[in-house]
């Protein structure tokens, strides 16, 4: 069992972590643009608007993550045949995040929509009053004001995608939870591996909320 | 220089304003009195455009108002400034950021322009010091007084003030009142609609009294407070000072 934990077998374990830690990381960063995007739509004036945001949202959040994993990596690339007649290849890592972030889109569309909302009616009249235009209200009052309130349930997502990059292994990408299964696979034992990985999860995720506790309390001292 | 003309605004079943007639000529300071409900917020919000009346024309020197030419429109609302009870300061902005954002975004000034002009206004309403605080930091008085800075930025030719002083405490009415005599005493068109009889007696031209939705009586403030004509004004003035 100990030969298992060598320090090269170690450093790929970590490189695994490192993929699924970054693939999170980008997937909550296009995530947010999305939610901001989508969160817009679905409080605009525009019926066409707010139907789209809605439609996006349900089907992300309606359907399994594995589902639509699977679909960006083997249904598009036929859906890419059938239209243009070439053949393309996916690669796992971009299709990855494609699918990641897509669907944690769907769930920060809601978030942010909630934040903004949240924010004073009056900060609106205020810019309203003053001629200020939508999207530099947006971008320099009421986003800012909006994320201060939804910063804890932002951290959760981010915790949420960290583990939810595992089903990403499913395709092929050699983030933690698949090097976890080429490790139990090269010496027939897949219980040291998985405790591994579990614990480089587990580290990961307490020491996200750790930071993001103590980044909301220095918010509040700010407040 | 503001011209109300037959304004109806109803929410809902609420008939919030019924056949409203009103003038203000450039340079007088009206004020809008009347029992809570009467409509005198609602028609200091339609006159810059924050409720759309449901019927009626608001005529700005002349021109009317039409929100369905929306540049025109936007020219038209950019020369009124508004002050809100609850101030509206952006809360995550500092002083002097309020009194930027606008300039610098809208009026299309520098940015070295742009603070200029306010540190100006912020130092005529005695608040230079307070340029780097955040809106949370400050007393309700002080709050406003920046909130009159921040209009007066935008250079308007008309200020309208929904209940400026509802919100303070009672030691704080005093110093922005005193910020809005000194507009009205440097000329400013001014409307207000307040519940500080004082003010309204001592400071504005004219007086227009509303109660359920109507303006009932008006007059120049004095004639207003010493000899009021209609029951219900009367009434009013007698529930409002305490003999």
């Amino acid at each position: 069992m100990a030969d298992i934990f060598t320090s090269d077998n170690l450093i790929f374990m970590l490189k695994g972590a490192g993929v699924s830690l970054l693939l999170a990381l980008g997937a909550v960063v296009i995530g947010c643009v999305i939610g901001i995007l989508f969160a817009a739509a679905k409080l605009s004036k525009s019926k066409l608007l707010r139907a789209i945001g809605t439609v996006y949202v349900e089907i992300f959040r309606g359907t399994p993550m594995l589902l639509q994993v699977l679909f960006f990596y083997l249904g598009v690339p036929v859906l890419y045949q059938r239209i243009t007649g070439t053949r393309m290849s996916a690669d796992p890592y971009m299709v990855g995040l494609i699918a990641l972030s897509c669907n944690s889109g769907a769930y920060q569309t809601e978030l942010i929509r909630s934040g903004i909302q949240a924010v004073d009616k009056g900060q609106w009249e205020a810019g309203e009053t003053l001629g200020i235009s939508y999207p530099v209200m947006m971008k320099e009052i009421i986003l800012p004001q909006a994320f201060k309130h939804i910063i804890p349930p932002l951290v959760s997502e981010f915790i949420t995608l960290i583990k939810d990059s595992s089903l990403i292994s499913n395709i092929g990408a050699l983030e933690l939870l698949y090097s976890a299964q080429v490790l139990g696979k090269r010496y027939y034992d897949y219980l040291d591996p998985l405790i591994l990985a579990g614990v480089m999860y587990l580290c990961m995720t307490v020491l996200t909320s750790y930071l993001s506790r103590k980044v909301e309390r220095r918010m509040t001292l700010s407040d | 220089m503001i011209k109300v003309e037959h304004l109806h605004k109803s929410f809902g079943e609420l008939k919030a304003l019924h056949d409203i007639n009103l003038e203000v000529k450039e340079g007088e300071i009206v004020c809008l009195i009347g029992p809570s409900g009467s409509g005198k917020s609602t028609l200091c919000r339609c006159i810059h455009g924050l409720e759309k009346p449901d019927s009626g024309d608001i005529y700005l020197e002349g021109e009317r108002m039409d929100p369905s030419q929306p540049a025109k429109y936007a020219e038209q609302r950019k020369k009124m400034g508004f002050v809100f009870q609850h101030f509206n300061l952006f809360t995550n902005k500092t002083v002097l950021d309020n009194c930027m954002l606008a300039q610098t975004s809208v009026a299309g000034k520098t940015k070295e322009e742009a603070e200029q002009t306010a540190m100006e206004l912020l130092a005529r309403v005695g608040l230079a010091d307070k340029r780097d605080a955040y809106p949370n930091k400050l007393s309700g008085g002080q709050k406003q007084r920046v909130a009159i800075a921040r209009a007066l930025c935008m250079n308007p030719e008309i200020m309208l003030f929904d209940e400026p002083t509802s919100a303070l405490d009672p030691e704080m009415i005093k110093e922005v009142l005193e910020v809005m005599k000194d507009l009205g005493t440097n000329g400013m068109t001014m409307v207000v609609v307040t519940h500080e009889m004082g003010f309204a007696r001592k400071v504005a031209d004219r007086v227009v009294f509303l109660d359920g939705g109507e303006i009932v009586e008006q007059a120049p403030s004095e004639q207003f407070f010493s000899n009021p004509q209609s029951e219900r004004a009367k009434d009013f003035l007698s529930k409002v000072f305490y003999d």
